[in-house]
């Protein structure tokens, strides 16, 4: 992957996106033109519809615009490949979601192994990188539990652990607050500041509660698909 | 990478429910493939097994079996004087001509009447036949009306007890033996001195002549020797497991080919059910599948994933039905062989290779079961999956 010096970790540039439905294209998002610095801590906030998902979407490289280019650490994402940007996203985006996505049939371990899969590290180092992980979110003694053992503010930290196993670029979260107690939020916002101040994580997180938004940079505000 | 084997395991035991109907489904299946195998192999094993690669027969050219086989007493001479045939201890050629018919005999079970062979023997003939061993009482003695029966006829029908007298051929016989050879064909007969019976059947000829070869190597001389004699050229020569396994021919392939086509049937039925388990599946988890892909595993990973977890499936269905299926080996079926209208006990025989044809079988039909909602799981948009949530 090209690194350009001096050039933000994330740009997002004249970013349209429209979705089709029956015969009605229906805008989402229109020119849109966003930098993210590397260490920062982005929230995207807005009413529902906004556009504000699709934008983070975006830039995780789950989703394509319609028109313009998102550049991630000098990458182009929209011109790779489907296979191309599934190993782009495996070495480069750590996800965080609203809830949690873990897999119900695997431990809070295997859960957080899954995206080492993709890389070629040995069992060992493997093991490793996991248990690292899951001590800095502070569940080294939960490793071997099943997600329905855990709580939510417990399942969002096993999902953290694993958006971090394999130290991606950037951290990209959807409401990682949305499920979770005002405690358990509270908790969930520390761990991310702590990875955005001591291990210079960037961070682009969508949230709805203004708490959560405080924890962060910068916060940019979207209306009807247009940035306010 | 690929996504861990534990994934596709653990899936398939949260579903303990459907997971365990699809089981039986496809076990039940495959059960019923590998009993038929069985069957049909049990057959070939009783009828090829009553043959030896060492001994060669002579028939009537044409005829499909002794039953319908005459050969002179002239010819049977010159064919047993042959300098291919292996001599016993005292000289004599190993060589026995015998004669074979069909009798009536009312079954213990029902009292319905069923077909029994009976064989008439040369002295030469246990020589020939070493497999053959007397369980209870004594063998006959030449020159007499005593008779010896196959330890199949002796459980199933009337009147077989050493001592009991039959009456077939307008004589009376005295059974004074019963004998057993491992499972084969003979257990299903009734054995005598061949002179007494050709009389007592009014049956001038003999119906086939068997003969020990000095090696094995030897045959294709023997048969030219017997083909090409003018008063021997009526003789079709045979190896004689070559004939039993064309004596298994007919029945063993109605039993295949009828049991494969209801098994057939039945599979598509297990497909169904493996299809519509994996499409629940896939349904279920449609937001781990877009978590999946969300962190960098591609299409081909997930597709891999679900057709390992049919194929998983199909190999626990697979192993059940087998393991059913071998306890089958237990069972003896005694009814009437096609080929010769008598007759025939045989067991549900397992091997090696009805063992892999059930694997192959059963994991055939997992991923017939799985591919596509295997394929409708790959091909999931990640936005659409994740949007389940």
């Amino acid at each position: 992957m090209g690194e350009s010096i001096g050039r933000p970790m994330v740009e997002v540039r004249n970013v349209s996106k429209s979705y089709h439905r029956d015969s009605i294209e229906i805008p989402v998002l229109q020119q849109i033109n966003i930098a993210v610095p590397e260490g920062e801590f982005l929230a995207l906030m807005g009413p529902s519809g906004s556009g504000k998902t699709t934008l983070l979407n975006l830039i995780a490289g789950i989703d394509r615009p319609t028109s313009g280019e998102v550049i991630v650490q000098g990458t182009n994402i929209g011109q790779l490949n489907e296979s191309a940007l599934a190993r782009w996203r495996a070495s480069h985006i750590g996800f965080v979601f609203q809830f949690y996505n873990l897999l119900p049939v695997l431990t809070a371990f295997d859960n957080v192994e899954l995206p080492l899969l993709l890389t070629n590290l040995s069992k060992s180092e493997r093991r490793n990188r996991v248990e690292l992980a899951l001590k800095l979110v502070g569940l080294a003694d939960r490793m071997a539990h099943y997600p329905k053992q855990l709580s939510g503010g417990q399942e969002q930290r096993v999902a953290i652990a694993r958006a971090i196993v394999t130290d991606p670029t950037l951290l990209v979260a959807d409401e990682p607050t949305g499920d979770l107690d005002k405690v358990s939020a509270g908790e969930i916002m520390d761990l991310l500041d702590r990875l955005n101040k001591e291990f210079r994580k960037t961070i682009v997180m969508v949230t709805h509660d203004p708490r959560a938004a405080e924890k962060a940079h910068t916060v940019t505000h979207l209306e009807k698909g247009e940035l306010a | 990478m690929k996504i861990p084997l534990s994934y596709s395991w653990r899936s398939l035991w949260t579903r303990r429910l459907t997971t365990t109907m699809t089981l039986a489904g496809l076990a039940l299946v495959v059960f019923v493939f590998a009993a038929v195998l069985m069957l049909a192999h049990g057959i070939e094993v009783a009828l090829i097994d009553t043959g030896s690669d060492d001994n060669a027969i002579v028939i009537r050219r044409s005829s499909t079996s002794e039953l319908v086989s005459q050969i002179e007493r002239d010819a049977a001479n010159i064919i047993t004087t042959l300098p291919q045939i292996a001599r016993g201890a005292d000289g004599k050629p190993q060589a026995s001509t015998e004669t074979y018919v069909l009798i009536n005999l009312e079954k213990k079970e029902t009292g319905d009447m069923g077909n029994i062979s009976v064989r008439g023997i040369s002295p030469g003939a246990m020589q020939l036949r070493p497999q053959v061993r007397l369980t209870e009482g004594r063998m006959f003695r030449f020159g007499t009306d005593e008779i010896i029966i196959g330890q199949n006829i002796a459980r199933r029908f009337q009147g077989c007890e050493i001592g009991q007298t039959i009456r077939f051929g307008e004589s009376d016989w005295v059974i004074v033996g019963h004998f057993a050879a491992q499972g084969s064909a003979f257990e299903s007969e009734i054995w005598g001195d061949v002179e007494q019976f050709m009389p007592s059947f009014g049956r001038p000829v003999f119906s086939s002549v068997t003969v020990r070869l000095r090696n094995p190597e030897e045959f294709t001389r023997f048969k030219a020797s017997v083909e090409q004699d003018p008063r021997t050229q009526m003789g079709d020569v045979k190896r004689e497991r070559e004939y039993y396994r064309e004596q298994s021919a007919l029945m063993s392939s109605f039993v295949r080919i009828l049991g494969l086509l209801v098994t057939f049937i039945f599979s598509i039925g297990a497909v169904i059910g493996a299809v519509i388990t994996m499409y629940a599946a896939v349904a279920n988890r449609t937001v781990e599948i877009g978590t999946l892909r969300a962190l960098g595993f591609r299409r081909r990973s997930v597709l891999g994933a679900f057709l390992v977890e049919s194929t998983l499936l199909s190999l626990i269905g697979g192993s059940v039905g087998i393991g059913l299926a071998a306890l089958m080996s237990f069972v003896r079926i005694s009814t009437t062989n096609f080929g010769s209208f008598s007759e025939l006990g045989f067991g549900f025989a397992l091997s090696p290779s009805i063992i892999t044809a059930s694997f192959v079988f059963a994991v055939t039909m997992g991923l017939i079961g799985g591919f596509f909602p295997a394929v409708r799981a790959a091909r999931l948009n990640i936005l659409t999956a994740l949007r389940e949530a």
